[in-house]
């Protein structure tokens, strides 16, 4: 158990299967209340698995306890009502729709649920991405890739998430936008939010993270204390690699 | 053809326009939101035109029994995938199910249908038939909502020839017309406006504009066309796609049984008539490439006054003349249409 104040997530023994071909063979991680974990792993390791079978968008088998209610089978729209909240990793982004008007539909299960006042919830994602304010009106297929990255975090903010899950949200931006995203990442973590980070950039993710998880094709190889792993030898070199120091300076706040 | 007669031919093709337009809409909602191309909202217009017929000559119309059995199907339908998934049997969540055609079934047998005020027969009309809209998604649609847009298409015919069966069951072969809303016609200089056309194109405007504000406007319309836009991205926010699925084939319904109740006082309806009609909205919609709403609204005003003007000068070809829009707009679509990938 990593964490003192009890888990917001607990899955044990998870398994998905894409047709016959395993992809997830009995995975168990944990996020503890307000913490930040990430799980590193290479390209195909199943990460992406991993959080879309979390939210039900894939079938599973084991179980996934989130908030302490176990979840035989989730079901994505009873997890979002939850508060759990997927970044995906081709971000999913309403392209047609204004930047506005995506971040209202990311708080659309509040709205249902009969709460009409999200201007509050809007202006304090407007304070993360003062970017976004600017670009309110645009529409969202018009925007640079830091951008949409920003838009598919705050709509995910929108949703008011108890565990926001992020999918390797530095995939494809230029080092100093995946710097800005991280320092905001490690800014979330003090207003409450549990994340679950999924990261192949392992020096970013291990930097902020408390706690982390090593995933090598589909299954669990190393976990610990994220200063731990950062030190770990076997972490160093096959994820951190050697001499790439600066990356070091950019992944610092 | 003299300048009164033009007129006269733009009136009438503006008022078919309407029609046209708003079925066009129907089925680029549908289309965009579920991806199935539904032949059977002309069946809506039959059903909505007969059903206000039968309730005018005080009968009871056969699309309750429609309804009653559709929702008893669907009732067990949710009965067993409880049983099936372990979930309690309990009418929660459905009990509308069970009610609704029960509580319709008894005011239809106990009001005096063919002695009420006209408003109040069509508002039965549309309590009647569009309900089946959503019944349709929930018992067709619903399980089969990932495959491709063929299968889907497939199986919009087979309910639509299901659904022109029925309507010869329920309400014979024979045409029927049904009184207008109103006798008032007006004299603007040398045209004569009837009362009816009136009521179409103004009831077309009012769906139209309140279409737009719901689908600009409203959290619950930005997520139905967030659905249109990226299915996954509308699910992830927690908008079911099953609710989204549900919602698109009411408004379906219920514009189709509403132009069907408009039209009804001015055109003879049979059984069958609401393909032809549907078909011409589908022309339309084409036109807008089942995507964009203003472009099929104009689509459907175009079909509207090339079939009036046809009937005049070649009556005899007049559909002909309006379906063979469709090659054009296809060809000049399929040379312009740059396939942007999805995001
Ligand atoms: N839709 C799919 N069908 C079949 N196999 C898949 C599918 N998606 C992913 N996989 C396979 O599952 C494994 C894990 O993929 P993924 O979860 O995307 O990895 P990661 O996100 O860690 O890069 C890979 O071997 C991949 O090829
Ligand atoms: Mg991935």
């Amino acid at each position: 158990m990593n964490s003192q104040v009890g888990p917001i997530l607990e899955v044990r023994d998870l398994s998905v299967a894409y047709g016959k071909v395993e992809a997830l063979g009995s995975v168990s991680i944990c996020v503890g209340k307000g913490q930040i974990v990430t799980v590193i792993g290479p390209n195909g390791a199943g990460k992406t698995t991993l959080l879309s079978a979390l939210i039900g968008l894939l079938g599973s088998r084991g179980e996934v306890y989130f908030d302490s209610h176990l979840e035989k089978t989730p079901d994505v729209e009873r997890m979002v009502a939850n508060g759990m909240v997927l970044v995906p990793e081709k971000r999913e982004l309403f392209g047609g729709m204004s930047v506005q008007d995506n971040l209202q539909l990311g708080a659309f299960h509040r709205y249902r649920r009969g709460e009409r006042h999200l201007q509050r919830a809007m202006d304090e994602v407007y304070d993360i991405f003062p970017r976004l304010k600017e670009r309110r009106r645009q529409l969202a297929a018009t925007l640079s890739g830091g951008e949409r990255q920003m838009l598919a975090v705050g709509r995910a903010l929108m949703a008011g998430p108890k565990l926001l899950m992020l999918d390797e949200p530095s995939l494809g931006l230029a080092p100093m936008i995946t710097r800005e995203i991280f320092c905001i990442i490690g800014r979330l973590r003090e207003s409450g939010v549990s994340i679950l980070l999924v990261e192949q950039n392992a020096r970013a993710a291990l930097a902020v993270a408390d706690y982390g998880y090593v995933l090598e094709t589909g299954e669990v190889a190393m976990q610990g204390e994220a200063s731990q792993l950062r030190d770990d030898p076997r972490v160093i070199e096959t994820y951190l690699g050697l001499g790439k120091k600066h990356q070091d300076r950019l992944a610092a706040c | 053809m003299d300048f009164q007669i033009a007129l006269f031919l733009v009136q009438d093709g503006a008022t078919n326009g309407a029609i046209y337009a708003m079925l066009a809409l129907a089925l680029v909602l549908v289309f965009s939101v579920t991806r199935v191309i539904f032949i059977p909202q002309g069946e809506f217009v039959a059903y909505g035109a007969l059903t206000l017929a039968s309730l005018q000559s005080g009968q009871i119309p056969g699309t309750l029994w429609l309804l009653v059995v559709v929702s008893t199907i669907a009732v067990l339908a949710e009965l067993w995938r409880c049983w099936r998934n372990g979930l309690p049997i309990g009418l929660h969540g459905f009990g509308w199910l069970v009610g609704y055609p029960l509580i319709l079934a008894l005011l239809l047998w106990y009001l005096p249908l063919a002695s009420l005020p006209a408003f109040v027969q069509v508002l039965v009309a549309l309590a009647v038939v569009v309900p089946l809209g959503p019944l349709m998604y929930r018992l067709v649609y619903q399980p089969i909502a990932e495959a491709s847009v063929l299968i889907l298409l497939i199986v919009s015919v087979a309910i639509h020839v299901v659904l022109v069966g029925l309507g010869l069951l329920f309400f014979g072969a024979e045409g029927l017309r049904t009184a207008p809303f109103t006798d008032a016609s007006f004299e603007m200089g040398p045209l004569l406006i009837n009362g009816q056309q009136v009521w179409v194109i103004l009831v077309s405007i009012g769906l139209i504009v309140g279409l737009w504000r719901f689908f600009s406007r409203t959290l619950y319309g930005k997520a139905l066309r967030a659905t249109a836009m990226n299915r996954t991205g509308a699910r992830l926010m927690g908008f079911s796609p099953v609710f989204a699925g549900k919602l698109t084939f009411l408004l379906a319904a219920f514009i189709g049984t509403l132009s069907g109740v408009l039209i009804a006082p001015i055109t003879t309806i049979y059984y069958d008539t609401g393909f032809l009609i549907g078909l011409k909205g589908f022309v339309a919609a084409i036109v807008g490439g089942l995507i964009s709403f203003p472009i099929a609204a104009a689509g459907a005003v175009l079909v509207g006054l090339l079939e009036s003007f046809a009937s005049f000068y070649a009556s005899a070809y007049k559909e002909v003349i309006v379906f063979t829009l469709i090659i054009p707009v296809l060809l000049w679509r399929s040379l312009t249409s740059h396939h942007i990938e999805e995001e």
